[in-house]
């Protein structure tokens, strides 16, 4: 499954790294890539696992950037 | 400033007013309580969030502790400790007009590189069952017609089958002049519809259309690091855990050696974590590179990523493919010597006839040519056609004996042979480059014809800039034979020549090439994209040109000029080495300047205040001076003006 998940006022570098790094260890992620300047993350995941997958993706992005607007 | 967000918005409120208390509390003297309480209540107002995220970090855990609102915390409640109000309340407030600033360049990036990227059509016409319906141009089948009306942006990749116009292709190529089109062109999505109506039967899905598979390219440049960029992010990684080691020690072991107070060795450390953040590098860099590729993309020229931008900028050695890539990859009859009393047409015709049934190029050339005049062939009147290996054809056409090939032939082959005059042109049309077709009918010589495959308007031009902007060597690889290939290089300006390759040779051409350049210097190869792929692979950047519409070419290399222009080499290589000049620079400049303010910190030359400085000043500075790569295309186009030079 191949998921577009634009990021709202991503606003630090340093931290999309460290969300791409830490998403990408989730059980599930084939495949991730937060793109600081486009504001968006690209999520390749394993279908059914999706929902449990954007959960904790909310929560690693939101201890991060607090500010970001998540828009799946 | 007129698109500022509204958290940006609020952001500058929010410093306006701790300003104007920042402000007050300084005015007052110094450790009053007035002052005191100014002060503090701007230091809360300002930095509430930094406070509480730091708070938040540490109870998750140590690993996420050292972040830099930690570090902000630490050395801001550090200089309050001291009772150094007016330092410590300016350390929160900075940091906090940095991240401002920092936030304000982000997103002025994007909506400049958005605006510079803003191609993709949002809206098809499709004519279904006779009616048009506005459709989003995913859901566009291929085959379907479309309607381009004028002011439009083309939304898939087709061919005209109603219409002509006048299309702007800059968005794309960066060139400003319209190009003419009608009806069995092929028409490019992300061009603007200038004049006419047109009808487009589309031979492409949108997502596999030109402008979705740039937009793609671009936005996926930023996952190829240039190798700058994967060092600051291992620097950064560094940095920050040894200057907090530092300031650690600098505090506990300074008072020990000196004698000196604690405080004061406190005071000192305190500089050291104001400058731990890497921030001015970790944002500038990406940022030039990121900046660097979207300004290029809108001077036409496509950047797979950071790391081939670094590559170009080093080029040392620049590898052309000729046909197709320095001149134009097609024969053209470019001059035309009958001889006494004869008739150009005459000549032409009589060439024609005999390489009626030719393969070889200089034949489609000369029928090209013939056609071109208004005539035609009648097969009827041709009897026979004789093919003679190495020298031309015997053909005999209207009871007339016609000879077209070289001198040899000629003399060899006639009734009898045939005195060849004009050969001094001929030998001058041969110096340049050009191949020259000896005529004779029925015995007397008719003159002759020089067939060549001129050079692009602007490739001597380019290569001149080329050897200007400091590449040492031009190869050009080609399979033409010895002498008509060194003609060409001689009349281009090119270094080495190597002829009659195949084209396997060229890779292993290149592959020694590669050998013999210096380590520090990469090789560049420029080539159609189409025949060429693997030698594009093999070079250290490989450059297709005449990208747009060839996906082909899109799809073998690492930088597309979207034109089929040499040129376009010049504006390439000078935003490579612009961004590049850019990302050393804040490289240098910020670490120089934080190292001399721990080295000024630690001997107590410089406090806070220059501290503070080095933290939200350099960052700021080095975002301002990464911003300057997006103008690059302004810059670049400037120097485009095509010199003539053919080889005829």
């Amino acid at each position: 499954m191949h998921k577009v998940v634009r990021l709202l006022d991503l606003d630090c570098a340093h931290c999309a790294a460290k969300m791409q790094e830490e998403i990408g260890k989730l059980d599930g992620v084939n495949k991730v890539r937060v793109n600081f300047m486009g504001e968006r993350m690209t999520l390749d995941c394993e279908d059914d696992k999706y929902d449990a997958i954007m959960k904790e993706a909310e929560k690693i992005i939101h201890g991060l950037e607090p500010d970001v607007t998540i828009k799946a | 400033m007129a698109k500022m967000s509204k958290k940006l918005k609020q952001g500058l409120r929010r410093i306006g007013i701790a300003m104007v208390l920042f402000a007050v509390g300084m005015t007052l003297p110094e450790n009053t309580i007035g002052s005191v309480v100014i002060l503090l209540a701007c230091y809360f107002w300002i930095g509430w969030d930094v406070l509480l995220g730091a708070f938040q970090n540490i109870r998750r855990g140590p690993k996420q502790i050292f972040d830099e609102k930690f570090l902000m915390m630490v050395a801001s409640f550090g200089a309050i400790a001291l009772d150094a109000y007016q330092e410590g309340v300016a350390v929160m407030l900075f940091y906090q007009v940095g991240e401002w600033f920092e936030d304000y360049a982000v997103n002025r990036s994007r909506h400049s590189i958005s605006a510079l990227m803003d191609i993709r059509p949002e809206y098809a016409n499709v004519l279904r069952d006779g009616e048009v319906e506005e459709v989003d141009p995913y859901e566009v089948e291929l085959g379907e017609t479309i309607i381009v009306k004028p002011g439009e942006r083309v939304p898939l990749d087709g061919v005209i089958t109603k219409g002509t116009s006048l299309l702007d292709t800059s968005a794309l190529t960066g060139e400003s002049m319209p190009r003419t089109v009608e009806v069995g062109a092929d028409i490019i999505s992300g061009c603007i519809n200038k004049t006419g109506v047109l009808e487009v039967r589309t031979t492409k899905r949108y997502e596999d259309s030109t402008v979705e598979t740039i937009l793609e390219l671009v936005e996926d440049s930023s996952e190829k690091k240039a190798r700058t960029e994967a060092f600051i992010t291992r620097f950064a990684r560094y940095y920050t855990p040894i200057v907090i080691i530092c300031a650690a020690l600098l505090a506990v072991l300074g008072p020990l050696v000196t004698g000196m107070p604690v405080s004061v060795w406190i005071y000192r450390a305190l500089t050291f974590l104001v400058v731990s953040c890497p921030c001015a590098l970790v944002l500038s860099v990406p940022l030039a590179f990121f900046g660097g590729i979207g300004g290029a993309s809108r001077a036409g020229v496509l950047v797979k990523g950071g790391n081939y931008l670094e590559a170009l900028a080093k080029t040392g050695v620049m590898v052309f493919d000729k046909t197709g890539t320095l001149t134009q990859g097609k024969f053209q009859v470019v001059a035309n010597r009958p001889a006494e009393s004869v008739a150009p047409e005459k000549l032409l015709e009589a060439a024609a006839y005999a390489e009626a049934d030719s393969t070889h190029p200089i034949a489609a050339a000369i029928r090209h040519s013939w056609e071109k005049y208004g005539g035609a062939v009648d097969r009827n009147k041709i009897e026979s056609i004789e093919e003679i290996a190495g020298h031309g054809i015997r053909a005999k056409v209207d009871g007339h004996e016609i000879l077209v090939g070289n001198a040899a032939l000629l003399r060899d082959y006639g009734r009898e042979r045939i005195p060849v005059s004009g050969t001094d042109a001929a030998e001058q049309a041969a110096s340049r480059g050009a191949t020259g077709v000896f005529v004779a009918i029925d015995g007397q010589y008719t003159g002759f014809l020089a067939v060549a495959d001129e050079l692009k308007s602007d490739t001597v031009e380019a290569i001149a800039e080329l050897r200007r902007q400091g590449v040492k060597k031009t190869v050009m690889l080609t399979g033409d034979t010895k002498r008509v290939g060194e003609q060409v290089a001689r009349t281009i300006g090119i270094d080495a020549v190597y002829t009659d390759l195949l084209p396997a040779d060229k890779v292993k051409k290149v592959e020694e090439l590669l050998q013999q350049k210096s380590e520090k210097e990469t090789l560049g190869y420029v080539g159609d994209g189409i025949n060429d792929a693997p030698v594009l692979a093999r070079a250290d950047v490989g450059i297709a040109m005449g990208g747009l519409g060839s996906d082909a070419a899109i799809e073998a290399a690492d930088i597309v000029l979207m034109t089929d222009e040499p040129h376009k080499l010049n504006d390439a290589i000078r935003i490579a080495r612009k961004t590049m000049a850019i990302a050393w620079e804040n490289i240098i400049f910020a670490i120089g300047v934080k190292v001399l303010i721990m080295i000024g910190g630690a001997l107590g030359l410089l406090g806070l205040w220059f501290a503070v400085f080095g933290d939200v000043g350099v960052a700021l500075l080095a975002i301002l001076n990464s911003m300057r790569a997006l103008s690059v295309n302004r810059e670049a186009l400037t120097k485009t003006e095509p010199h003539m030079a053919t080889v005829s």
